[in-house]
């Protein structure tokens, strides 16, 4: 296990992406808290708002045919995979544009299109399911990979468990990414998880604990990149922990009491977008201008694309008994 | 025509998938090396390898969910849960993503993927070995539950099921693995969603699944002595539910009696039921009757065992009554 502070140098253009999306899915992310207390988004939300690094260092590392499952705390990694923010909000809204019809919400966003199989709603569904897609590139050949994200309350559930060790046994091109951001609904990981580490359940696995700063978006495509290539050359899975924190509460409205004084400062001085601007900026990639115009503009093409959500329609009532066989 | 048992049918189909269409992958615990608990898969390893049959850890929900993600990713998995009842340790995969992947996003996915397990009481497996699990399922759309109950059925539902586009759970009956049948040379496929009239009557239509079918024709043979004349419908699909074919049945005979191997409450019969409540009541002459297996469990002793699941005894008798009534 290693904890690699050094970040590597990426390219300008791949820091620049990764800075936009950090940014675009912070902003998105103020929005959709805010249509939620408007009532125009209903049920709950799981914001992902200090944990954009994760999303945006995975995303980099991603090719054409790989593919992704993850949790309700999802819109940053669909963001990040290219779903149209339009799309995004529309379904959360429940119209008829969103990308899942309306039929899923906040918790389901899927693109298949783009590999994006499904955000789930259960905790630790999703992982078999992505040992499920690693079988199929196994199987066929493809060289692609399937990558699975988590939080450190799902490494408890049984599903997380026999996910790895089937995906293990099998040799899968599979990524288990868990995003430690510290706390499951209420409750401190110390409460619920007796290791200090998720990564340490890698050894009953046999295979690669790998801890991560996941407030660095370059040494999360550093690192995951690396386990990604050993997957997609036969060398098997790996599980990730990416070290990170949540700014906002659980869910909903929830203002995250239970948390120690002084702990979500300690956070906020490691905001995944700030690492990124502030050493663009020491190394003369980036100034304050061009950041903050960078700001607006995303700024602008949110609420374009709230205002644009809002107006679309509900799904017409016929649709609710569509979708649910294939039909052909 | 040449026999066959149902064991033998289930494993033709299964190579026969295999070689018809490349996707079409199978695991599950033992069905490797070992040709399966209920040996189903002899042979299948040896001639398609190890990358398409593949043993599993004792990991359910681990490798259903694993069909399913093959399933939207461009394979045609078969999974084998050997005992139907371990059904719900993977119920979450079941309920939650397999039968709900599709909806919940818009129809992105097509789910072509098989599940395989042997239910039912008879073979002295005790209470956590030998349910039915039909009823647990039909709660769920989304799903498409088959249990063949002939040889022929047996080969024709599961090839079906396998080139289907949507999630099927095959239950197969495990006293009937054993079960030898003439059949044609050239087995066909069978369409889900059609029910078969096993023998045709006049007096009592009995709708009836497996091994509870097939006591019933027992008893329709003893009661044809007597006098009576009883058509029994074998249900085969229990999603979707052939509906045509019992209403069209009570139109000749006006007097339903439902046998399944489930307990009363929420059993399938109770839909069963509701159809003939909803869509077929004027066709009736007399109350609609279910013989199942009451508030009881599958006990282990011999006796009890063979107590609890419907014989053809218990069938006649409830087909005299509805006659007198
Ligand atoms: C099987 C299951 N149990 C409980 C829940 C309720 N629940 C939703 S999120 C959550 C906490 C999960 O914590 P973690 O895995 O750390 O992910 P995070 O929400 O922190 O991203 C719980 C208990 C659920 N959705 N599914
Ligand atoms: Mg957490």
């Amino acid at each position: 296990m290693t904890q690699h502070a050094l970040a590597p140098a990426l390219p300008l253009e791949t820091r620049q992406r990764m800075l936009r999306q950090m940014l675009e899915i912070r902003l998105a992310e103020e929005s959709i808290q805010g249509l939620f207390l408007e009532n125009l988004i209903r049920g709950t939300t799981h914001l992902c708002i200090g944990q954009e690094a994760c999303s945006s260092g995975v995303a980099a590392v991603l090719q054409p045919g790989d593919t992704v499952t993850c949790t309700y705390r999802g819109h940053g990694h669909a963001l990040a995979m290219g779903l149209s923010l339009k799309g995004m909000l529309a379904e959360m809204m429940g119209k008829a544009s969103g990308i899942c019809k309306g039929k899923g919400g906040s918790m389901h966003m899927t693109d298949a299109s783009l590999g994006l199989l499904g955000a789930n709603a259960i905790v630790g569904a999703q992982l078999p399911i992505a040992v499920g897609a690693a079988l199929t590139a196994q199987v066929m050949g493809t060289g692609t990979l399937a990558i699975t994200f988590f939080g450190e309350g799902a490494s408890n559930i049984g599903a997380f468990h026999e996910a790895l060790n089937l995906a293990a046994i099998w040799k899968l091109p599979v990524l288990f990414i868990c995003e430690n951001n510290q706390y499951g609904e209420y409750s401190a990981m110390h409460v619920t998880t007796p290791v200090a580490n998720i990564a340490d359940r890698a050894s009953s696995y046999g295979m690669p604990g790998i801890i991560v700063d996941g407030q660095d978006a370059e040494i999360v495509y550093d690192q995951v990149k690396a386990a990604a290539d050993r997957a997609r050359s036969g060398g098997g899975p790996s599980l990730i922990e990416l070290k990170t924190y949540r700014f906002k509460g659980h869910s909903r409205t929830d203002q995250a009491p239970y948390r120690p004084k002084g702990e979500l400062d300690a956070w906020l001085k490691r905001d995944p977008i700030l690492i990124l601007k502030e050493r663009m900026i020491a190394e003369g990639q980036l100034d304050e201008t061009e950041y903050e115009e960078l700001r607006s503009a995303l700024e602008r093409s949110v609420h374009e694309a709230v205002e644009w959500a809002k107006a679309e329609p509900f799904p017409a009532l016929e649709t609710l008994v569509q979708d649910i066989y294939y039909e052909g | 025509m040449p026999k066959m048992t149902y064991r033998e049918a289930i494993t033709k189909a299964l190579a026969d998938a295999m070689r018809a269409d490349a996707r079409v992958v199978l695991f599950g615990e033992d069905v490797a090396v070992a040709g399966g608990v209920f040996k189903v898969t002899p042979g299948l390893y040896e001639e398609f390898g190890a990358l398409r049959v593949r043993d599993t850890p004792i990991s359910e929900q681990a490798f259903i969910g694993a069909a399913l993600g093959a399933a939207i990713t461009g394979l045609r998995p078969v999974a084998e849960l050997m005992f139907a009842d371990f059904i719900p340790v993977a119920m979450d995969q079941i309920v939650n993503q397999i039968a709900k992947y599709r909806y919940m996003s818009g129809g992105q996915f097509v789910v072509p993927l098989t599940i395989r397990a042997a239910q039912g009481a008879g073979a002295g497996f005790g209470t956590q070995h030998s349910q039915c699990a039909e009823s647990w399922l039909m709660n769920m759309p989304g799903l498409k539950i088959v249990v063949p109950g002939t040889v022929a059925d047996a080969y024709g539902l599961l090839r079906t099921a396998i080139e289907e586009n949507n999630p099927v759970i095959v239950l197969e009956h495990k006293v009937m693995y054993n079960l030898a049948e003439e059949v044609p040379d050239v087995l066909p496929h069978v369409p889900l969603g059609v029910a078969a009239v096993r023998r045709a009557g006049r007096d009592v239509t009995i709708v009836a699944t497996q091994l509870v079918m097939q006591r019933s024709l027992e008893a329709a043979d003893a009661l044809a002595a007597e006098g009576i004349s009883v058509e029994v419908i074998d249900l085969r699909s229990m999603a979707p539910l052939d509906e045509e074919t019992i209403l069209a049945s009570l139109e000749k005979t006006h007097r339903l009696l439902i046998v399944e191997e489930a307990p009363h409450a929420g059993g399938w019969g109770a839909t069963i039921a509701a159809l003939a409540a909803d869509r077929g009541i004027y066709l009736l002459d007399a109350p609609v009757k279910r013989v199942n297996m009451g508030g009881a469990l599958v006990a282990y002793s011999p006796p009890l065992e063979d107590e609890v699941v419907p014989n053809a005894k218990r069938i006649a008798q409830a087909v005299r009554d509805l006659v007198a009534e």
